[in-house]
Formats: C-alpha cells, structure tokens, sequence
C-alpha cells in the first residue's frame, strides 16, 4: 500500500499521454517557424489569407510528389489571396536543404526541426496539409498525396478562396 | 483484494502508455532510411520471391492459401 500513491500517479501519467489533434473546425494553432534565409514565418501575419500548411520531410517519396503540384497552385491562386506553407519536419536542416535542390519550392518554406508544430497540429502522415481559411478556422485536412488528388484539393482551395470573397 | 486490483490497473495504465508513445508520423525520418528495411535489395527480393512462388505455387504460393487448382 506504501506504493499506491506512486503506482497512481504514473498510471495517471500515461492515461494523459494522449494527446487531442488538431481538428476541422478549429482555429488553426499559431506558430512562428524560421524560414528559408534569415526570416520568419508568423501564421498570424497572414490574417485575412487563405493558407495552406503543408507538413513535409525529405525522406517521404509522396511529398516530392506534391512539390510541383504546390508550386502550381501558389502560381496560380497566390495573387487571388493564397499563401503555401511547407513545414519541414527533417531533424536536420541539411536534409531538408539538399532535398529543396532536386525539388524545388515556389512557395514559403518553414523549418519545424524540434517538431513542435508539428505536435500542435497532429499530422496523420507525411505529407499531411491543412487548409486554413481567411478566418483562421481549419477547413480541411488531407494525409498523403496522389496524383488523382489533385482536382479535389484544387477544388477545396478555390471554394476557400470563394469563401474569402476572393475569386 | 486490493493489491489485485492495483496491479491489475497498473498493467492496464503500462498498456495505455505504449499506445501514448508511439512513434508520431513525423519523427519517422529514421525508419524511412533504406537500411532499415526489411530487404536490402528490391531486385534480390523479388527474385527470391518468383522462385518461391514458382515452386509453392501449388499450396497459393506466397499469397493465399489456395487448392492447387490452378486457378490463381
């Protein structure tokens, strides 16, 4: 009995191990990650934006697959009011680097190397984007990325973009 | 009795823990490294696995089981 408390409380500790994940319908988490160069990138300076986080790593073969396709849709939709996030998740920053030279980004690239973004936004797998609106709410997730992906994430961003009263 | 129920949620709460501590999809970059696949070399392995399915192929080789019916 001595114990009890002892075993209590780790048994408690466990129990609350898990942790929520970021859900459709919530206002996305801030965050302020270093970016390519020597600036930063604040979610909160892109108030009135419709953004895109992209969660990414350079060892995850559907990312480099979703590179091009980001690069179009920041092409295309970035003067109607939409920003494209990549947050890397590579522990080093030299992975991520040499990754960028064979698959080049048009679009802003964060480095999230302790994870901690990452952990406030529980992406299900890599790659995994969220689809911030204008209002800051989370209006879709999507994990993984197809070629035959591409019409239906367009889509989500244009209605975003509508959403926004900017079409 | 209640030295039973304590180890009994103990055990219980250890379970819970494995679950919490789980690796998370974005700390994978080292189980994505080559050498920490199951077969090194893709070539190799789907060599072997031809000769063996040529050779099980009536037991359903290295899919199901099947009858030797031919018919898989």
């Amino acid at each position: 009995m001595r114990y009890g408390k002892l075993v209590a409380a780790v048994c408690a500790a466990f129990l609350v191990g898990a942790v929520s994940a970021q859900e459709v319908g919530k206002p996305a988490p801030a965050f302020e990650l270093p970016a390519a160069g020597a600036s930063k990138v604040r979610l909160a300076d892109l108030k009135g934006r419709v953004v895109l986080v992209d969660f990414w790593a350079s060892w995850c073969a559907p990312c480099k697959q979703s590179f091009p396709w980001m690069n179009d849709m920041q092409a295309k939709y970035g003067p109607k009011g939409l920003t494209i996030i990549g947050i890397n998740v590579d522990k080093k920053r030299e992975d991520a680097d040499k990754f960028l030279v064979g698959t080049p980004a048009k679009f802003t690239v964060a480095f999230d190397s302790t994870g901690k973004v990452a952990e406030a936004y529980q992406p299900k797998g890599m790659p995994t984007s969220f689809l911030i609106g204008a209002d800051g709410v989370v209006r879709a997730m999507h994990v993984g990325f197809r070629e035959s992906d591409r019409e239906k994430l367009e889509s989500e961003l244009a209605a975003a973009l509508a959403a926004a009263g900017r079409k | 009795m209640t030295k039973r129920w304590m180890l009994l949620l103990a055990t219980a709460a250890f379970l819970c823990g494995c679950e919490s501590m789980k690796v998370q999809p974005w700390q994978k970059g080292n189980l994505a490294k080559p050498e920490m696949a199951f077969d090194s070399d893709v070539l190799e392995t789907r060599f072997a696995d031809h000769t063996y399915f040529s050779k099980e192929g009536a037991s359903g080789g290295a899919g199901v089981g099947g009858g030797g019916c031919g018919c898989n």
